[in-house]
């Protein structure tokens, strides 16, 4: 198979009549962690937001080019969004776990695919649990309401919520930006436990988490892509003097 | 005394009035609300007073045994009457007419907030202000020209029946439905909708898995605003209902509301009689039902999870 979860080619999108995105051209690696960074609409939400097609959410939204996900075009119109995203998960800014119970928060993604059988279902809850680091804290209590726990551990619900529909890539759009150090660290812990098994695109603001977590970093300025490379180079040898002073602090 | 000076004592001597007038305002304000308020209260505590006073006499000065008048069929206006009669045709229409209007005015406040946001705004918004704003007479002229022949034609009976009940007083109640469903739905976080959608969720299984059961009490409480607004519903009921004295047989035969008596009897009473105390009675238990519905609808709201 390829090495690469995307590749994406000649990317622009477009809010209505602003131009947001500007010929991005990206190829993700499996199974590593690539960080994108940059300043406050840098677009690099709305980038991460394409590559599950949840940027169509918004009206008006039009995206050109094409975006290879395990080499297939995900913008031919033959491509339905719904499956794309069962196989590629994603983790919002604030933790957003269903006012249901934990367990039928895990299992949602199962349930709707009509996954019916019981202990199939338990099972898929239990791993997805496990896998995120959350298993030990809650297993006494999965039938209870997951709004009720702290932001750290609902953030890690999402997580084993998007694990459970197995996906192969999980996109985490600032994942860590709502919740106290300690429980970002233990999400970080967490981002670098997944890698081995999945493919791990995370947005983040904070230049000391792309360092800690990453592989690979992209740093986005105003709707293009001015750098991507090793983590380690472009925090310590950056080949674009933007990226530089960007990462030194200059501004953004 | 300076220019300069002068202008200082101005300003100071403005600034002072205008102190103290604000003072002033701040007091009047607050006496107009406050006496707002207590007119409020003290108007819902005479009415509860002087109902519980005008309805219990029936029991107390009358010597009607309370269990005979509430399970008793017969209404002939001696003290041998019960109002299980209506009591039923209360609760049928209340019932019927929420089983109408639920699904319809659930079904809308989706349409409008979650399929066709912008025609949900430019048409059924307004067209759900319309139904409110139509006197309840109109319906009943609508219903009985139009609901009753249709039944009458098609289904059996007279017309006048619990069924043209159930459609007119469904359709009153449809907008209180909607409105309070839509707002119910609108307040559902945007976050929950992008975790069902990012989890590969469509857009019927995100509204049906997620926001329906997370607006659930939101829409309990919708229905039982209706069910309240239904239960007290008088002059459209009393138009199609029949007002028949008696339990109905089948949904299509005629039955009466404890609101279509009150308004039909009461003009034939003798003040200070047994009849007239009995319709009394029957506005208290008007009374005592819509603070139930209120208690109901706390106890719904309290449960919202979101």
């Amino acid at each position: 198979m390829d090495k690469y979860s995307y590749e994406v080619e000649n990317m622009n999108l477009w809010y209505g009549e602003h131009q947001a995105l500007y010929e991005i051209n990206m190829k993700i690696p499996k199974n590593k962690v690539t960080a994108i960074i940059g300043p406050s609409g840098c677009g690099k939400s709305t980038f991460l937001k394409g590559l599950n097609r949840m940027v169509e959410m918004v009206p008006g939204v039009k995206v050109a080019g094409k975006i290879k996900y395990n080499g297939e075009d995900i913008l031919n119109p033959n491509y339905h969004p719904e499956e794309l995203r069962t196989k590629v998960g994603m983790v919002f800014q604030h933790p957003n776990p269903f006012p249901k119970s934990i367990y039928e928060n895990v299992a949602f993604g199962a349930k709707i695919q009509g996954i019916r059988n019981k202990s199939k279902l338990e099972g898929l809850v239990e791993k997805s649990l496990k896998r995120a680091a959350i298993w030990d804290e809650v297993k006494d209590r999965l039938n209870t309401s997951a709004t009720g726990l702290s932001g750290g551990q609902q953030q890690r619900i999402c997580i084993a919520r998007a694990i459970a529909n197995e996906p192969d890539v999980i996109l985490m759009d600032e994942p860590t930006s709502a919740l106290d150090p300690i429980s970002t660290l233990r999400v970080e812990e967490l981002i670098q436990q997944l890698k081995e098994h999945y493919t791990i695109i995370i947005v983040t603001h904070n230049m000391q988490q792309a360092s800690r977590v990453s592989d690979k970093t992209a740093f986005f300025l105003n709707g293009e892509l001015v750098e991507f490379d090793d983590t380690d180079r472009i925090f310590s040898n950056p080949g674009d003097k933007r990226t530089e002073d960007y990462i030194s602090g200059r501004f953004g | 005394m300076s220019k300069a000076q002068n202008n200082e004592a101005v300003t100071h001597r403005l600034l002072k009035k205008n102190r103290s007038s604000a003072k002033r305002n701040e007091r009047t304000g607050k006496i107009i609300v406050f006496t707002s308020a207590a007119i409020i209260i003290a108007a819902t505590i005479a009415i509860t007073l002087f109902l519980g006073y005008k309805g219990l006499k029936t029991f107390f000065v009358f010597d009607i045994d309370i269990w005979n008048f509430l399970t008793s069929t017969t209404w002939d206006g001696t003290s041998e009457s019960g109002a299980f009669s209506f009591i039923f045709g209360s609760f049928a229409v209340t019932f019927l007419a929420a089983l109408f209007a639920a699904p319809i005015g659930i079904g809308s406040a989706i349409f409008m907030t979650e399929i066709a946001k912008k025609w949900g705004q430019k048409v059924l918004q307004p067209v759900i202000e319309i139904l409110v704003g139509i006197p309840s007479v109109v319906y009943g002229l609508i219903g009985v020209t139009v609901i009753v022949p249709l039944i009458r034609n098609h289904i059996g009976g007279l017309g006048f029946s619990l069924l043209a009940g159930m459609i007119v007083v469904g359709v009153m109640i449809l907008p209180t439905i909607t409105s309070i469903s839509a707002d119910a739905i609108k307040a559902i976080p945007i976050d929950i909708k992008d975790a069902a959608y990012g989890l590969g969720a469509t857009r019927w299984q995100t509204i049906y898995k997620v926001i329906i059961p997370a607006a659930l009490p939101s829409l309990m409480t919708a229905i039982v605003f209706g069910m309240a607004r239904a239960f007290g519903e008088a002059l459209a009921i009393q138009m199609v209902i029949g007002n028949v004295k008696g339990l109905p047989d089948s949904i299509t035969d005629q039955a009466a509301t404890l609101t279509s008596i009150i308004t039909l009897d009461m003009p034939h009473t003798t003040y200070g009689s047994v009849h007239n105390s009995l319709l009394w009675s029957l506005g208290l238990i008007l009374l005592v039902m819509s603070y139930v519905f209120i208690i109901i609808i706390r106890v719904v709201s309290s449960r919202r999870k979101i």
